[in-house]
């Protein structure tokens, strides 16, 4: 078996859901687990295909870096922008402390 | 005064000329939204009020003889991950629920400097993630065909919109057959552009190498017409292709004659017979005026699904970051900044979108990323090699949009592998970047509209629309 047929497991879903900051209890996990099982038992098939020397494809067309002319524009009004935030302060965005209580 | 007439061309020359006011239009399509919008839910919210103040400011125009652009006063719907000025945009999310962007995208600047006035934000699968439009916060759309089976997705709002009357045209986004795909369950003509050629800035992001906005209308000559308007060169995306938008309304009307049009002979298995009988169909149509059918075969296309679904949601995983209660939408309040993220988007992500940012997130983890991610990238390259070689042989490629007419409501909602092989047409292209439409070609099971898609290699939106006008010329659009 390759490593793409491993079934992900609950731990697995656990982790993600950690990296991916969702903050999802233990009935949710093993929900989720139960579906992910059956979508990802169906990326075996490009198992079938040799890959070798085939290079990976990121966008549709080759992109190098794209640069503007170095000139001052409008930006957005930041009133507005700030406005939009959950919570705001002497123009700047606030949030909670950043030095957690579990570290 | 005149009536109303139905397309997007027909009011805008009408609007131009004298012979109809662009509020008369407004309040004739406002008219329509009332009557059935309650029962359809194309709309997340619909803006009135300033589109009938948009139509006066229009008039006023006219009647100054200020000159107008070539929609005006043309109503416009537009799905809800398209960023508004001022106006709510919420992704069908309610982890941005009730944000006001600061700026317009540029397809909705585009479209209001032509004279066409939105008359509000249509509903979707909660950002763009689905095939059904029932993955949306606020509830799900209706087919308004059949108020029993859904619209498809996710641009699910748009396409009722377009099919129940309340706009000829509308916009959508298309990352994996989000406009093609509901275009054809509601019977009305669907077009995502080639990747780069309609600028995405305002758009809000899914998977940024294969999203793509495009238009809804009821002809092909609409959706050319949108198409031209949006089109274009834009520097605030840098995604976006430097060339001047294409001229593409005279190519619906120019035929087939002398194109060679290609017949997939190994295409995936799973559709409707009714579906492949309308395919038949179609290729007869297009044989009969003028076009020579060639079959080619697209071997790596049943693998298309596969790179998809580890593709999009490893890109949705990373742009889905952003929303982290901090710069705008919801917060739930925590006692430090990393509890706060979690809460906040635990109750701001519904289930569909939490799958795709774990499943996304699992398939770049360390360990894993060579066998999924690393794979899927190389997989859409053979996909698109194979596209690749077919093109050497054809001008465009023509299939069906959907295997299955518009299924019913609730049917496949907690099955996500099911809901997700709705799009195994609609997927490749997507991956290659090319331009597809899809355009309704009669009807399958239960009478319900079939949509045959056309596909064209990158930048050959002139053949898909010379294909997709022979194909409507043929009988097959309502």
């Amino acid at each position: 078996m390759t490593q793409s047929g491993n079934p992900i497991t609950a731990a697995d879903v656990a982790k993600v859901a950690r990296l991916a900051r969702l903050d999802i209890d233990a009935a949710q996990v093993e929900h989720f687990t139960e579906q992910l099982v059956k979508v990802m038992g169906h990326f075996g098939d490009i198992d079938a295909l040799d890959l070798t020397d085939v290079e990976p494809m990121t966008q549709p067309y080759p992109l190098v870096n794209v640069m503007r002319d170095d000139v001052e524009l409008p930006t957005l009004d930041t009133d507005e922008v700030l406005a939009a935030a959950p919570a705001a302060e002497e123009r700047r965005f606030r949030v909670p402390p950043i030095i957690g209580l579990d570290g | 005064m005149a009536s109303v007439p139905s397309t997007a061309t027909d009011i805008a020359r009408a609007v131009a000329s004298g012979a109809l006011t662009a509020r008369a239009v407004v309040d004739e399509h406002l008219a329509r939204i009332e009557a059935r919008e309650a029962q359809i839910h194309a709309f997340n919210l619909v803006t009135a009020d300033a589109a009938r103040a948009h139509a006066d400011a229009i008039d006023a125009d006219i009647a100054a003889g200020r000159p107008v652009g070539p929609l005006a006063g043309v109503p416009v719907a537009l799905k809800d991950n398209l960023c508004t000025h001022g106006v709510e945009t919420t992704c069908s999310s309610r982890i941005l629920e009730g944000w006001k962007p600061p700026y317009d995208a540029t397809v909705v600047s585009r479209l209001h400097a032509a004279g066409a006035i939105s008359v509000g934000k249509t509903n979707l699968d909660e950002f763009a993630m689905g095939s059904s439009t029932e993955n949306s916060a606020f509830g799900p759309t209706k087919n308004p065909l059949d108020l029993s089976r859904v619209p498809g997705g996710s641009s699910g709002g748009s396409a009722a919109a377009v099919a129940a009357g309340f706009s000829p045209v509308s916009l959508g986004s298309d990352t994996g057959g989000s406009i093609r795909q509901p275009a054809a369950l509601c019977g009305v003509v669907g077009v995502k552009p080639t990747y780069g050629l309609v600028s995405r800035y305002g758009l809000v992001a899914y998977a940024s190498s294969l999203d793509q906005i495009g238009p809804f209308a009821t002809t092909v000559a609409d959706a050319a017409l949108i198409t031209e308007v949006i089109a274009g060169h834009d520097p605030m995306d840098s995604t976006s292709i430097p060339q001047p938008a294409p001229s593409l309304v005279a190519s619906v009307s120019q035929g087939v004659a002398g194109m060679r049009i290609g017949r997939v002979t190994d295409l995936p298995g799973g559709a409707e017979p009714e579906v492949m009988q309308r395919l038949d169909d179609a290729f007869e149509a297009l044989a009969a005026a003028g076009a020579e059918i060639v079959d080619i075969t697209l071997p790596s296309l049943s693998y298309a699904l596969t790179a998809y679904y580890l593709i999009a949601p490893a890109e949705a995983s990373s742009n889905l970051a952003r929303f982290d209660g901090v710069r705008y939408g919801l917060r739930v309040n925590a006692a430090d900044t990393n509890a706060m993220y979690g809460v906040t988007r635990a109750a701001g992500f519904g289930d569909e979108v939490k799958r795709r940012i774990m499943l996304g997130t699992y398939a770049l983890s360390a360990g894993y990323y060579d066998a999924y991610y690393g794979k899927a990238l190389k997989v859409r390259r053979i996909i698109a090699q194979d596209f690749d070689s077919a093109y050497a042989r054809v001008d465009a490629i023509v299939m069906p949009t959907s295997p299955l007419v518009a299924f019913t409501a609730g049917e496949k909602v907690d099955d996500p592998m099911a809901m997700y092989l709705c799009d195994i047409y609609t997927i490749p292209t997507n991956l290659a970047g090319h331009p597809a439409m899809s355009v309704p070609f009669g009807t399958g099971a239960h009478g319900l509209p079939v949509g045959i898609q056309v596909l064209a290699p990158a930048l050959g939106e002139e053949a898909m629309f010379r294909v997709g006008g022979a194909l409507e010329a043929a009988g097959g659009a309502r």
